[in-house]
């Protein structure tokens, strides 16, 4: 037994790990006892963890061939290996989200979205099919259209154990993003900035939700693959160099997470931020993933971990709903060091998280006040017609998570094909999945 | 340096690791374990990410009048053998049953040993080449819950031991690894200690840079070093009644 969690640090169980490295461990494993896959720990709650049986797939990492952009790679190879591996060749991941430390298995589970959702949709889109290893054994080649594949995409986990997949990469001419910053101050800023930019390739918003809407400062980064042309002459166009990451050695004050303290660390990264708006070329480690750049900054939290608050709300509702947000939000003094808001556009799936509009994604220090409030932005969300995102999610009653009408029929599928005594998470009992 | 790195017992989580680390470096590697078609995907692996050469090769450290025709067989005389071949054993099982503990001491030293005498032969014939031995902090000091294995990578250290003073003038240079904990499938159900904890990558590497560097022995991270300077050093009298 060992004592894990997910990147949240909440909750923490004890769970039997078996590491799989073949396809017979995966089979074994599956006849023994009922279990749930996991990845690389990076979900920050309960999604990846089963006390009878957590199957660790990052020994299932290899890469079985590469041409022309498609890569064929089983479940635990980390976007991280594939990036290192394939960049300096001229290709990057299609869908690729904050954290390049996720397992290629757990970006399909999660169908995760990235900073281009609005143009490209999520990491299915460059799903060509995936290898699903079901209850009794058997593997399936599910590819788009199959129902088998649209639950998978999204489906946390819970149709089976993915082998191996096969997806499609970006032809890029340099490691370089064209970005620019704008800073703004007011939601209503935000989201007409965003309106106004929706053919930027990237776009992200930092978002300072404990100022209340009005003052809600932001900063806005919109991105582009740079080209060889935008390159000052000097530069190599692929300079891919595994950097130091920095250790958090302890946990923060938690004093530094409420109140004025807050307000003073966000008023300070706006204003870092601001000053520097504009232009500007910078690698694609630091423009997708700024957090990895710190090896463990999740203990940046202490001891007791945290919670994160993902919804996404519909596009009429957005506005409405996101400034209702932020105003519970700023009453609560409980804030979010820096939450990400984000642009959705179209999804097809049936169980994945995005919908078109936007996503606005918390943090808070696990504790009862924090609680206490993420019920009442719970309420608030669902009343907007807005979902919750399960590979963030480590508190939700199963009440909300039912409040998504697709919930129930996943659950209902899971039941009939045979899924739910096989593979179960702590979410998906939470959850009643 | 960029010859052919022969891998025995390639189907282990180290020796992927150690593969890895050379093919990145630009060697063709070698990939020999007992039914090696199921070596299949890791030879595609590393062709995909590194563009080296891979061959597969049936291999049985158990078998030892095979290993003649083994190194005989082989395409090409290797520039590096590394012998990550071990079966760590139950020691509970070993000790009610003498013939487990036998496999386990055939699996760790006789057969190694058996295979790279052969390697060591041809490449003192050729007058060049590298043998690095994957062997245990446990071989250090026979402790109660693991002596049998222990006893096993005890022998097999002192062998790498005398085979590197043997070649020391002959161009042909003997590297012992010893790790400590790696994070690998051996280690489910155990809690380690983080910091005596390795990842397979960093053993990888750690090897390749032994080979590069011609180090003697290593431990794969430092720390153990110390650590076992200190359980070797603690007087028997003390020892018997610990439980380590
Ligand atoms: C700093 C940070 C930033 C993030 N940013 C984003 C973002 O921008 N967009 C976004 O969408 N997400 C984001 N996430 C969440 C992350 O992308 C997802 O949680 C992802 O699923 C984690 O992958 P993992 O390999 O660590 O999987 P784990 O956390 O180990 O598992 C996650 C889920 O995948 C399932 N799973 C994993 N492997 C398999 C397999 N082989 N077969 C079947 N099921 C499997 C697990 O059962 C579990 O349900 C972020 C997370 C962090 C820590």
């Amino acid at each position: 037994m060992s004592l894990i969690s997910g990147w949240g640090r909440f909750p923490k169980a004890e769970c039997k790990i078996v590491s799989a490295r073949t396809q017979a461990d995966v089979e074994a494993a599956i006849a023994t006892a009922a279990l749930i896959a996991r990845g690389n720990g990076r979900a920050y709650g309960d999604a990846a963890m089963n006390r009878g049986q957590t199957l660790a797939m990052t020994g299932m990492d290899r890469m079985l061939s590469f041409e022309d952009g498609v890569l064929v790679a089983e479940a635990g190879v980390l976007l991280a290996d594939i990036i290192h591996t394939l960049l300096p060749r001229g290709w990057f991941p299609m869908v690729t989200p904050g954290t390049k430390y996720v397992s290629l298995g757990g970006a399909i589970a999660a169908d995760v979205h990235g900073k281009n959702h609005h143009l490209d949709g999520s990491f299915r889109s460059c799903v060509d099919w995936v290898d699903v290893m079901g209850p009794d054994g058997t593997v399936t080649r599910a590819t788009p259209g199959d129902d088998l594949f649209d639950w998978t995409l999204g489906g946390m986990g819970l149709t089976g154990v993915i082998l191996r997949a096969q997806i499609r990469l970006r032809k890029v001419e340099t490691m370089y993003i064209a970005q620019e910053t704008r800073a703004l101050t007011s939601l209503q800023d935000t989201l007409d900035a965003f309106a106004e930019t929706q053919d930027a390739p990237y776009s992200v918003a930092w978002i300072d939700c404990s100022d209340g809407p009005h003052h809600g400062h932001t900063l806005l980064l919109l991105g582009r693959h740079a080209t060889l042309e935008d390159l000052p002459s000097r530069w190599r166009p692929f300079d891919v160099r595994q950097k130091r990451k920095l250790p958090v050695p302890f946990g923060a004050p938690p004093f530094l997470f409420r109140g004025l303290w807050l307000r003073a660390l966000t008023g300070i990264y706006w204003r870092r931020g601001a000053k520097r708006a504009g232009h500007a070329l910078v690698d694609w480690d630091s423009y997708f993933y700024p957090l990895d750049a710190l090896s463990n900054w999740n203990r940046l939290y202490g001891r007791n971990g945290f919670l994160q608050f993902q919804c996404a709300l519909p596009e009429e509702a957005s506005a409405a709903g996101l400034a209702e947000l932020m105003d519970t939000i700023a009453a609560s003094q409980t804030g979010s060091v820096l939450s990400v808001l984000k642009r959705f556009g179209s999804q097809s799936g049936h169980f994945s998280f995005p919908m078109p509009g936007y996503t606005l994604a918390l943090d808070f220090p696990a504790s009862e006040r924090s609680l206490e409030l993420m019920s009442r932005l719970d309420e608030i969300t669902l009343a907007h017609g807005g979902r919750f995102y399960l590979a963030k999610d480590a508190r939700m009653p199963e009440a909300v998570a039912k409040a998504d009408p697709r919930a129930k029929a996943y659950a209902a599928m899971r039941k009939q094909a045979g899924l739910t005594d096989r593979f179960t998470s702590m979410q998906s009992e939470r959850l009643g999945l | 340096m960029s010859g052919p790195v022969l891998i025995l017992g390639a189907a282990s989580g180290i020796a992927r690791a150690v593969a890895r680390s050379f093919a990145e470096a630009g060697h063709p590697i070698q990939l020999a374990a007992r039914n090696s078609a199921r070596l299949e995907e890791d030879a595609a692996d590393l062709r995909t990410r590194y563009g080296v050469e891979v061959t597969l090769h049936d291999f049985d450290a158990l078998t030892l009048d095979s290993h003649a025709a083994f190194v005989e067989g082989l395409p090409v005389l290797p520039e590096v053998a590394v012998c990550a071949v071990g079966a760590m054993g139950e020691q509970a099982q070993s000790e009610a049953d003498p013939q487990a503990a036998a496999h386990v001491m055939r699996s760790n030293f006789e057969g190694p040993a058996s295979v790279l005498a052969h390697l060591a032969n041809a490449m003192e014939a050729r007058g060049s080449g590298s043998i690095v031995g994957i062997s245990s902090v446990a071989g250090d000091r026979g402790r109660a819950s693991n002596y049998v294995y222990g006893s096993a990578k005890a022998g097999f250290t002192a062998f790498l031991s005398g085979l590197r003073n043997r070649l020391a003038k002959k161009g042909v240079h003997v590297v012992t690894v010893l790790p400590g904990f790696v994070r690998t499938a051996m280690l489910d159900g155990m809690d380690t200690p983080g910091p005596l904890t390795a990842e397979p990558a960093e053993v990888g590497a750690a090897v390749l840079k032994a080979v590069e560097k011609q180090k003697n022995v290593i431990y794969t991270r430092p720390i153990w070093g110390v650590v076992m300077a200190v359980i070797r050093n603690i007087p028997e009298p003390v020892f018997k009644k610990t439980s380590l």
